[in-house]
């Protein structure tokens, strides 16, 4: 019987006696949302940030020379950066100057170690395209022709780890917010049966009335919205005060890797469009299952 | 008496003028011995008939059958001249409209007023809210509960809230009532007030078929047939609906 069309009018909210349906749902929302939103924000800011590190480190080499004597050393700099440069694929060569060397250095050695006998090797960083990673032979043996005692760092092979770890991090949370919407969706179906009970008296005298199942499934799937939108966003604020509380937490540390694990304005359309799915999933699980209770029913 | 709305209009009945036809219909619930068996009668359109029979007779089964409760487990139902045992379930709701029921334990709304209880068919129906406010007020005062509208069932008393379940019933203009047992819990007066009220719609048009144990309340309506059920079937072996027994003289 799924072809009703018939409304009860604006005299459908007073069919069902007014209150919560089933009164633990919009909590047991509120909090699978949280969760929710925090899995999916953990995971649209650890894919920003892998997308970044394969952006920004991923496609770049460092050649490092490993030469005593600093003006060989920088000689053979210079001739590396010279070689490479005109190679198909390197999109920019940026020898490291002395200065952010020293900065790099100096946690470790203290101010003023670099100005001492200490042999610091030179940097260059080397951007390239794929056509430039896919040809990296061809950039080592260069690099090897100009500068005997350069070594050729590929940025992405030490990256790999720590870009799988994200990338498996990433997905773990997309199996989470996957089983949080399972959650939501087995919490509708028990409080739809739950509602059903309830209410089979005047469900009942409806039907006998003639009312399709249609109508009858339509007055708890405004109830259960309600609910829905009731949870969904309590557990919507909660979760935004939380990630920005870890927001600021995080820009405390300044550090460049949690940093980079921002979510972009699309991630944030996304999660603010998350209790509204709540609801639209909640609704059309609560149809399906008073259509489906119903139609046992003669 | 108020004019609701009718699903579909009045249709076609069998050639016979039979509102009601059942042939050889048996109800078994579950694996149990049958309830009802082997009944056939007919219903004509806008007559007023009596269902009686001791207590467990069947009487409230073959009710449910009639109000679309239940489907039998053999045999044929004709209703308003369509089989409804073969009937899609689809089907059912628009059927289902052109029939009032009343309950011998009224079965009101509780959180509904009276107003919105008698409405409820018109709104099941899809009537706008502003069409339906006329002929709810004026069935409420023909069952003389015009200054009850905003009482909740649990404030009225038993011929009250039966005087709803009627007026819920009959709103709709119903080509079929069934009445299970309606007079059971009220007082001898307020029974034939209720009667006078079926009495009332079907001079109207309207089919009415009431289950009762009342003896005395059978003399009342002189034109109504009986239909006297025992043990499942009809207790007359020719099948033929009985007139009731004359009023008795004042």
């Amino acid at each position: 019987m799924k072809g009703g069309v018939r409304r009860f009018g604006k005299a459908e909210r007073g069919l069902l006696p007014e209150g919560r349906l089933a009164g633990p749902m919009p909590w047991v929302i509120a909090i699978m949302m949280f969760l929710t939103v925090l899995a999916a924000a953990a995971g649209l800011g650890l894919a920003g940030a892998a997308s970044r590190l394969t952006d920004q480190i991923g496609s770049r080499v460092t050649i490092q020379i490993l030469e005593a004597n600093p003006q060989l050393r920088a000689r053979q700099a210079e001739a590396a950066a010279a070689a490479i440069r005109p190679l198909p694929g390197v999109t920019a060569v940026h020898p490291v100057p002395e200065a952010e060397i020293q900065a790099l250095l100096e946690p470790w050695i203290g101010p003023g170690g670099v100005e001492s006998d200490l042999p610091v090797p030179a940097l260059i960083d080397v951007d390239l395209t794929a056509e430039g990673r896919a040809q990296l032979d061809r950039l080592r043996a260069a690099v090897a022709a100009a500068a005997p005692a350069a070594r050729v760092d590929d940025n992405a092979q030490w990256l790999a780890p720590l870009a799988s770890l994200i990338g498996a991090l990433k997905w773990l949370a997309a199996g989470l917010v996957l089983l949080m919407v399972g959650a939501t969706a087995a919490t509708v179906v028990l409080a739809a049966r739950a509602a059903l009970d309830t209410h089979r008296s005047t469900i009942e005298i409806l039907h006998l009335m003639g009312a399709t199942d249609v109508q009858v499934a339509r007055l708890f799937q405004r109830r259960i919205a309600l609910d829905a939108l009731f949870g969904g966003l309590v557990g919507f604020i909660i979760a935004g005060i939380v990630l920005i509380a870890l927001a600021d937490r995080v820009s405390a540390l300044g550090s460049e890797l949690l940093g980079s694990a921002t979510i972009p304005p699309e991630g944030w359309v996304v999660l603010v469009a998350l209790p509204a799915f709540g609801v639209l999933l909640a609704m059309l699980v609560a149809r399906l299952t008073i259509l489906r209770a119903l139609g046992r029913l003669l | 008496m108020a004019a609701g709305p009718r699903s579909g209009g009045r249709r076609r009945l069998s050639t016979s003028g039979s509102i009601v036809q059942f042939e050889n219909v048996g109800l078994r619930y579950g694996t149990g011995a049958e309830t009802l068996s082997d009944l056939s009668f007919s219903l004509k359109e806008g007559g007023f008939y009596f269902l009686t029979g001791p207590s467990g007779a069947g009487k409230t089964s073959l009710l449910k059958l009639l109000y679309l409760a239940l489907r039998p487990s053999r045999g044929l139902i004709r209703l308003f001249g369509e089989d409804i045992v073969t009937m899609p379930r689809s089907r059912m709701p628009g059927f289902r409209r052109r029939i009032g029921v009343v309950f011998q334990e009224f079965r009101l709304v509780s959180h509904l007023s009276a107003f919105d209880n008698v409405a409820l068919p018109l709104r099941v129906a899809g009537v706008e809210e502003h069409d339906l406010e006329t002929p709810v007020r004026e069935m409420l005062s023909w069952v003389g509960l015009a200054d009850r509208a905003t009482a909740r069932p649990a404030t009225l008393s038993g011929g009250e809230q039966q005087r709803v379940a009627i007026a819920r019933a009959v709103i709709g203009r119903p080509e079929l009532l069934v009445a299970d047992e309606p007079t059971g819990n009220v007082d001898p007066e307020m029974a034939l007030r209720l009667l006078h009220l079926f009495d009332s719609l079907n001079k109207l048009g309207t089919t009415v078929i009431v289950a009762t144990h009342d003896l005395h309340l059978l003399a009342r309506i002189q034109r109504a047939e009986m239909l006297r059920l025992d043990r499942g079937q009809i207790a007359d072996p020719t099948g033929a609906l009985r007139h009731p027994p004359k009023r008795p003289e004042a």
